[in-house]
């Protein structure tokens, strides 16, 4: 199988196991969602440096766009990448983050280490932070 | 041996390349870890909850990584990885990077539930009401 068709996959199994299987329903949740978007900006930084300085370079038979050029950097966008990085590996981030929350989600809901929740953020980053305690919502 | 075209061609810097991949992941490390200090996101304290979700992460990605290896999707740069090779090819560096990266993940979700409070999943379910979480019995004062 290619990467392409692996990480496809690798995303209907994460909605598989987090609808049916452990029934978290995080992909529904918007706290997911907005952590997810902090994370991929950032993976899109880091996964940029690996594979934009070509530590870990890509054939191109298993992706949707060329190999990784032996004497330049990958395109940064086009031909199958997004910020140097192959589409698939979004994918595979993804499914990566996803399962990993999914797990941290169940593990708790099974009342591992359940509590205590995280925050409130420490009292002199809260004006920093814009945080709004929870009696002032209505 | 060093690749003709590389523009970091002394033996130091050299030296220095192979730490590239693993300067990536302390990078991740250090630019989260403030989420735990700050926000407060008690996930480094919760250390058994931690360990059952990455485990199972690690041992289902090393196996589509050796399975990639194997099949030639994808080659590791031996001047930029730290040269520790498990079996099959697998460099330490990617073992790490499924350790590092669900830790980030799992800190950032704690960190926007720290300042949110919105319903994660793992709460009573009469504690939330339209998604926020209303009942503060869980938490830390």
């Amino acid at each position: 199988m290619t990467y392409t068709q692996l990480s496809v996959i690798g995303i209907v199994v994460v909605v598989v196991l987090d609808m049916l299987v452990f029934r978290t329903r995080l992909l529904g949740r918007r706290v997911f969602w907005v952590a997810y978007a902090i994370i991929v900006f950032f993976q899109l930084i880091t996964n940029g440096i690996l594979t934009g300085l070509a530590i870990v370079r890509y054939d191109g038979s298993a992706i949707i766009g060329s190999s990784t050029p032996l004497e330049q950097p990958p395109p940064f966008f086009g031909d199958g990448r997004i910020a140097y990085a192959p589409v698939e590996d979004l994918m595979f981030g993804f499914a990566l983050v996803a399962l990993t929350l999914i797990l941290w989600v169940w593990w708790g809901r099974r009342d591992v280490q359940r509590t205590p929740y995280s925050g409130p953020p420490v009292q002199r980053m809260q004006g920093v932070l814009g945080y709004q305690p929870a009696d002032d919502k209505p | 041996m060093r690749r003709a075209d590389d523009a970091l061609s002394s033996d130091e810097i050299e030296a220095v390349g192979h730490f590239a991949y693993l300067g990536v992941l302390v990078f991740t490390l250090i630019g989260t870890a403030w989420l735990e200090v700050f926000l407060r996101a008690r996930v480094y304290t919760k250390l058994l909850r931690l360990t059952l979700t990455v485990l199972p992460v690690v041992v289902v990605f090393v196996i589509w990584d050796l399975y990639a290896i194997s099949a030639g999707h994808w080659t590791f740069d031996p001047q930029r990885t730290t040269g520790v090779v498990f079996a099959g090819g697998l460099p330490l560096d990617e073992v790490l990077f499924f350790v590092v990266i669900p830790i980030a993940a799992i800190l950032t979700l704690e960190a926007v539930r720290s300042m949110k409070r919105w319903q994660v999943g793992d709460e009573p379910t009469q504690a939330c009401v339209d998604g926020v979480r209303i009942d503060d019995s869980g938490d830390l004062r």
